[in-house]
């Protein structure tokens, strides 16, 4: 425990160091501060929109930047040390392959974490006391439990990456792609195969194909509670075939757990 | 007490069709220096590798302190194994304190001991000086020193280096070849992994020659030369050109010792040696003279031309194959 906490710091530290946690934070801030009080103008209404809209064009922003952030940080961790031969070195160490990738993950999944926190965190506070309304925190707070879970989620997926491949430019190559294909293409395929196909797929068929994509079910669970008027495309059809909340964010959870599972099974048989 | 630190038994290391290291049978003793030579790609850092337990063997037995460096149980003897690789570059942004204590708390050091740790050792290799600068502002002799002070935390039994010397200045190298001679009479072993460099023959018990993952000698440099029976160089200079001329028309046994390119130098087996230099000290016309066994390097390049020699036909279509596995 001692060893993988000693990583852990080191990575959180790093985190800090290159002022990762800093402008993330800042980021998601700006971001949702933004949203939440000109979000509105959009629509033709000045000042604060309301509860939904704001939390449904987070979602939606999050979606893409979330992902793209988590990949970004992590997709170097192992093959950039092995780059510089530090990741050999620490193995002689009394260090186990699975103790290094937990303290990696937890030091810089607390980065992803903390940031998101913080970041979404302030517009959650500024709208309470704008509004006082007590349902704005649990709804930011499912917003941003979720929105931690993506993170860690593609956190474990970058270490994927950063452990299959030999070079640090492959592994960036590999994280652009893959943020591509999770964000962008597996809902124009999902739309495609719905319009495109006829009696192609079930509502419930939908369902369960958008459990393959962490960043869907993260717009599931922030989308299904709002007026469907906020809604639109694949994700409509989805969320009337609604899964619970709970069910949801296990799914989230899963997607932390089953890849991390993975990367150790992987940097097992990893060959130095 | 008596039992080997390291011990290899017909260990070998194969990688698909790809033979790293062949039927490796060696061991190393408390207190002994080993030097491990040959080309890149000759099988040392696999061997390093394997005794440290990051890889495991495909063949054979080794053991570090009486256990399989790759299992479980030997997990609290990496403590007491200290590693420097060949080419790290530590983390640029942190400081060299900053590494240091990193790996001192890795090592099981608690906070305040693993800094205190770090700082003595920065002081050991020498750049207290610039212990608050990040590492990416160091010079390599100094990564090459902090490399070495990591590889000294927690004041090991078995060291292991490679190229411990490379980009350190003469006086570094002396340092670090005194701490060499210290950790040694503390006890400590040291396996020194090395292209063969001019000084370290005073610093070696044994040394092993691998090439392309086959052992071609060990021994004490004394052995070496002797299984090599490689011929003793010898430069008298006479008082006058002509006093060489009858002292070999003197001694006709000494004709055939003569080199052929220069006419001054005499070629003696080992064991003609004391008796051609009685020879020579008895003669009036000789002005002074020079002695020079083979050195380590010209006992490695024998052997190196042996194995090729041996293996000349095999050799071309090994060289293709055979792409380096780290060096």
């Amino acid at each position: 425990m001692n060893q993988i906490l000693t990583v852990a710091n080191k990575e959180f530290h790093d985190g800090l160091r290159n002022r990762w946690l800093l402008s993330i934070t800042l980021i998601f801030a700006l971001l949702s501060i933004g949203l939440t009080y000109f979000g509105a103008a959009v629509s033709g209404v000045e000042g604060v929109a309301s509860l939904s809209t704001t939390v449904a064009s987070l979602a939606s922003l999050a979606v893409f930047l979330i992902p793209l952030i988590a990949l970004l940080l992590s997709y170097d961790s192992f093959v950039g040390e092995q780059e510089s031969g530090t990741l050999l070195l620490l193995l002689t160490y009394p260090l186990s392959k699975s103790q290094l990738l937990l303290g990696k993950f937890i030091g810089q999944g607390g980065i992803i974490a903390l940031a998101t926190l913080l970041g979404f965190g302030s517009s959650a506070v500024l709208l309470y006391f704008q509004l006082g309304n007590s349902e704005i925190i649990s709804a930011f707070g499912l917003f941003i439990v979720s929105a931690i879970l993506l993170g860690l989620s593609f956190t474990v997926i970058s270490y994927l990456i950063s452990l299959s491949v030999s070079e640090k430019s492959k592994a960036a190559g590999f994280a652009l792609i893959t943020w591509f294909l999770f964000a962008l293409a597996f809902d124009l395929a999902l739309l495609a195969l719905l319009v495109g196909v006829e009696e192609g797929v079930t509502q419930q068929g939908l369902t369960q194909l958008m459990m393959l994509n962490p960043a869907d079910i993260f717009r599931l669970v922030n989308l299904a509670g709002l007026d469907s008027s906020d809604v639109n495309g694949a994700l409509a059809v989805a969320i009337n075939a609604s899964l619970s909340q709970t069910q949801l964010i296990l799914a989230l959870v899963a997607w932390v757990v089953l890849p991390l599972l993975l990367a150790i099974f992987i940097f097992r048989r990893k060959k130095l | 007490m008596n039992s080997p630190i390291v011990s290899l038994h017909e260990a070998g290391k194969s990688y698909g069709n790809l033979v790293a290291l062949q039927s490796m049978t060696m061991s190393l003793n408390e207190g002994e220096v080993l030097g491990l030579f040959g080309h890149n790609g000759a099988g040392k850092t696999t061997m390093m590798k394997l005794i440290l337990g990051v890889i495991s063997p495909t063949a054979g037995k080794v053991e570090v302190m009486g256990m399989a460096p790759d299992s479980k149980e030997a997990w609290h003897c990496r403590t007491k194994v200290g590693y420097l690789p060949e080419n790290v570059s530590f983390y640029e942004q942190l400081t060299g304190l900053e590494v240091l204590t990193y790996f001192s708390k890795l090592k099981g050091f608690s906070g305040g001991k693993a800094k205190k740790q770090a700082i003595d050792l920065l002081e050991q290799v020498g750049i207290t000086y610039a212990m608050k600068r990040q590492v990416k502002t160091y010079s390599k002799g100094m990564r090459q020193r902090l490399g070495l002070a990591q590889a000294f935390i927690g004041k090991p039994k078995l060291l292991l280096l490679d190229e411990p010397t490379v980009g350190l200045d003469p006086i570094a190298t002396r340092d670090f070849y005194k701490t060499v001679d210290q950790l040694k009479s503390s006890g400590s072993s040291v396996i020194l992994c090395s292209h063969v460099l001019p000084g370290v023959e005073q610093h070696i018990d044994r040394a092993m020659i691998l090439s392309s993952g086959k052992l071609l000698a060990m021994g004490s440099l004394n052995e070496l030369r002797q299984q090599a029976a490689l011929p003793v160089v010898i430069k008298p200079a006479f008082l006058n050109e002509e006093s060489l001329n009858t002292f070999v028309a003197q001694n006709s046994r000494l004709k055939g010792f003569l080199t052929r390119q220069c006419q001054q130098t005499l070629m003696v087996p080992e064991h003609e040696k004391l008796s051609v230099l009685k020879q020579l000290l008895a003669f009036e016309g000789l002005n002074d003279i020079q002695v020079e066994s083979a050195n380590l390097e010209q006992v490695y390049q024998h052997f190196l031309a042996l194995h090729e020699k041996h293996h000349g036909n095999s050799h071309e279509q090994q060289a293709k194959q055979n792409k380096p596995i780290g060096t």
